[in-house]
């Protein structure tokens, strides 16, 4: 078990090594910083004193290892667009991300959960499969397209939410949309926006689960027990679909940042998803690079977390030495 | 050709003939076509698929405008209804953009596009994932370990990412001058980039079975050569799930190269994709000229879909298990 984690600790660390690294290569690739700071008429030798004080003629490890241990302290120096520190032009726009995720993350898992146990003890019903042909159809749709389609009903058609931005927020230490309902309005449509791929899959991945489940020997001897088929169905049948819903679930908050880019174009939702994509299109790479860190970091956490659930969740793993789990 | 035997030339055109009619009978016959036509969703999924490849590749010929020539376009023209709303006319049958483009014509041309962005990335994915799980299966040890550590990180982080961050690289990278002529090709790259580690996985997989089966050791002692054995001896037994792979990966590139032009980093202007058209539709949403996005976005999701439901038949009808 530690072995384990040890060894995860340490891929960890070089996969963030890496993106590190990609980070850092970007800003060798735009020119000559100096030339960006200083005057036309500056002479060589202040060139050279400039350069100096950047350390940009100290050898590439070192220049690395400072600019690393900057990313570990948060400094990831000036954006170039917008003129302030990139930690605080981020840290203004995490809280709205991260809201989005959090919202987008509880309807997927409060909707589609529920939906995949039904369709999975249901398999035959009209309803099931109704359900199973929409999500095959919201699997095809893109998450722009979900987004437009929303806005067109239920902001020009109907006019019943707000389109675009967080509209009133409130300061409860970060700037929120949960605790007013004004707020909440506005990332009603975000969010669902955002978790309605998230959604097909859980349903579909549960309802798979549950059917090869409820096929074991196990679930046959309970019902032979003379359990009720509450108690089959969700105290052993539901438990035992756990593992895999946990590592899906963990993994698509990872992508649920990713595609948070997408829903905060659609919606003009000042998160850092939005930050990321202006970044691009201005070549502003100090945010390029603190995005890239950051969202790594957030993936590599996560993967973390979900590897280490596996061993809270199921015992046999920790009866093996989880050799077997470590790929 | 036929002199010696003596028989008249009409014999040998008349012996291709009944091969060629022979193997299409057995194609008829086959399992896969069986199941082909016992299934009315794929037979539309299939119409749906060629209509949509018809439509966009002989879209110079069919469709009823030219929306790459600016001299046909008429200012007069712009912000008409579909047809058959008020105001439309049979000219425009799904209406005009703010320019007085006609938008089934600006659907098929971006429609040759997108696809072309679509098979050239999934070309691309193919090769390279195929060529490392190739190598990666059949060499094993170190050089096994760090292609699946790589593959594994990279599929821990969603394609569409990968490919924006991929651009964003290419766009830091290259000069400006000449971003917009490959920008094309870095999205083909793009996006072929972020979806190899499927074709990989799936092809390690197959070779580790395959290279211990006893044809494989046959070529080993016969002296051939081991790129020779994976790639004329392995590689043709491990292609069957690449071709199913492939199918749905075409499906994701499409929607993948219509988000990345959505977002406004995909294919330049000049050259709009179904992604681009919704982009630029979406401006007007609010205005109340919905068509400018909705026939795009039907388009694109009825291709994706068509694709999907190609894809999953195909897996099903190449799966022994399931006979």
């Amino acid at each position: 078990m530690l072995a384990f984690i040890v060894r995860r600790l340490f891929q960890s660390i070089l996969v963030m090594l890496a993106v590190g690294f990609i980070a850092f290569s970007l800003f060798n690739f735009v020119g000559d910083p100096v030339n960006n700071m200083v005057g036309i008429e500056a002479t060589i030798e202040e060139r050279e004193r400039m350069a100096k004080a950047l350390g940009l003629n100290d050898p590439f490890p070192i220049q690395f290892a400072r600019f690393a241990g900057n990313a570990l302290r948060g400094d990831f120096g000036q954006s170039y667009r917008l003129s302030v520190p990139v930690e605080e032009a981020i840290g203004e726009r995490l809280p709205a991300t991260l809201e989005l995720v959090f919202v987008a993350a509880v309807l997927a898992l409060a909707i589609g959960v529920p939906l995949g146990v039904y369709t999975g003890l249901h398999r035959e019903g009209a309803v099931s499969r109704l359900l199973l042909t929409t999500s095959l159809i919201g699997i095809s749709l893109p998450t722009f397209l979900i987004g437009i389609l929303l806005i067109l009903t239920f902001s020009v058609w109907l006019g019943w939410l707000p389109s675009f931005g967080r509209g009133v927020t409130v300061n409860i230490g970060w700037e929120s949309n949960l605790v007013s309902w004004e707020g909440f309005r506005s990332i009603i449509l975000p969010s669902v926006t955002l978790c309605l791929f998230q959604l097909t899959l859980l349903m579909r991945l549960v309802r798979a689960e549950m059917l090869e489940v409820l096929r074991t020997d196990y679930i046959k001897f309970a019902r032979a027990r003379g359990l009720t088929s509450r108690a089959v169905n969700f105290g052993h049948a539901l438990k035992n679909t756990l593992v895999p819903v946990i590592t899906i679930t963990g993994l698509q908050i990872g992508s649920l940042i990713a595609f948070a880019i997408i829903t905060e174009t659609v919606f003009q939702w000042p998160g850092m998803g939005l930050l990321f994509l202006q970044a691009i299109q201005f070549v502003d790479i100090p945010v390029m690079a603190a995005y890239l860190c950051l969202v790594a970091f957030i993936f590599v956490v996560i993967n973390l977390i979900v590897d280490l659930l596996y061993y809270v969740i199921d015992p046999r793993l920790r009866l093996d030495g989880g050799a077997a789990r470590a790929h | 050709m036929n002199i010696d035997t003596g028989h008249p030339p009409e014999t040998a055109a008349a012996g291709l003939l009944a091969r060629a009619a022979d193997r299409l009978r057995r194609f008829f016959d086959s399992d896969i076509f069986h199941s082909f036509r016992t299934s009315p969703v794929t037979i539309a999924a299939f119409v749906v698929t060629m209509v949509c490849f018809v439509a966009a590749f002989f879209a110079p010929w069919l469709a009823p405008h030219n929306t790459n020539d600016v001299a046909t376009l008429d200012l007069m023209n712009a912000f008409l209804p579909p047809v058959w709303m008020e105001g439309g006319t049979w000219d425009f049958p799904l209406g005009t953009d703010e320019q007085g483009r006609d938008v089934l014509s600006a659907i098929m041309f971006g429609m040759k596009v997108s696809l072309i962005v679509g098979f050239a990335s999934v070309l691309f994915s193919v090769v390279l994932g195929v060529g490392l799980g190739l190598v990666s299966g059949y060499v094993g040890g170190r050089l096994d370990h760090f292609i699946m550590r790589v593959a594994d990180v990279q599929l821990s982080f969603p394609a569409v990412l990968v490919a924006l961050l991929l651009f964003g690289f290419a766009k830091t990278i290259l000069p400006r001058a000449v971003q917009d002529d490959v920008a094309l090709l870095v999205l083909i790259f793009a996006i072929g980039l972020s979806n190899w580690v499927q074709f990989a996985r799936t092809v390690r997989g197959s070779t580790m079975v395959e290279k211990n089966k006893e044809y494989v050791q046959a070529a080993r002692v016969i002296g051939r050569r081991p790129l020779a054995i994976m790639f004329q001896h392995v590689l043709p037994n491990v292609m069957g799930p690449v071709l199913v792979i492939a199918t749905i990966s075409l499906a994701i590139a499409i929607l993948t190269e219509a988000t990345l032009s959505f977002l406004g980093v995909g294919v330049p202007p000049t050259q709009p994709s179904l992604g681009t058209l919704i982009r630029f539709g979406n401006n007007f949403l609010f205005s109340g000229e919905w068509w400018m996005t909705i026939f795009p976005g039907v388009a694109l999701v009825a291709l994706a879909l068509a694709v999907n439901l190609l894809g999953d038949w195909l897996r099903d009808a190449l799966n022994p298990k399931l006979r």
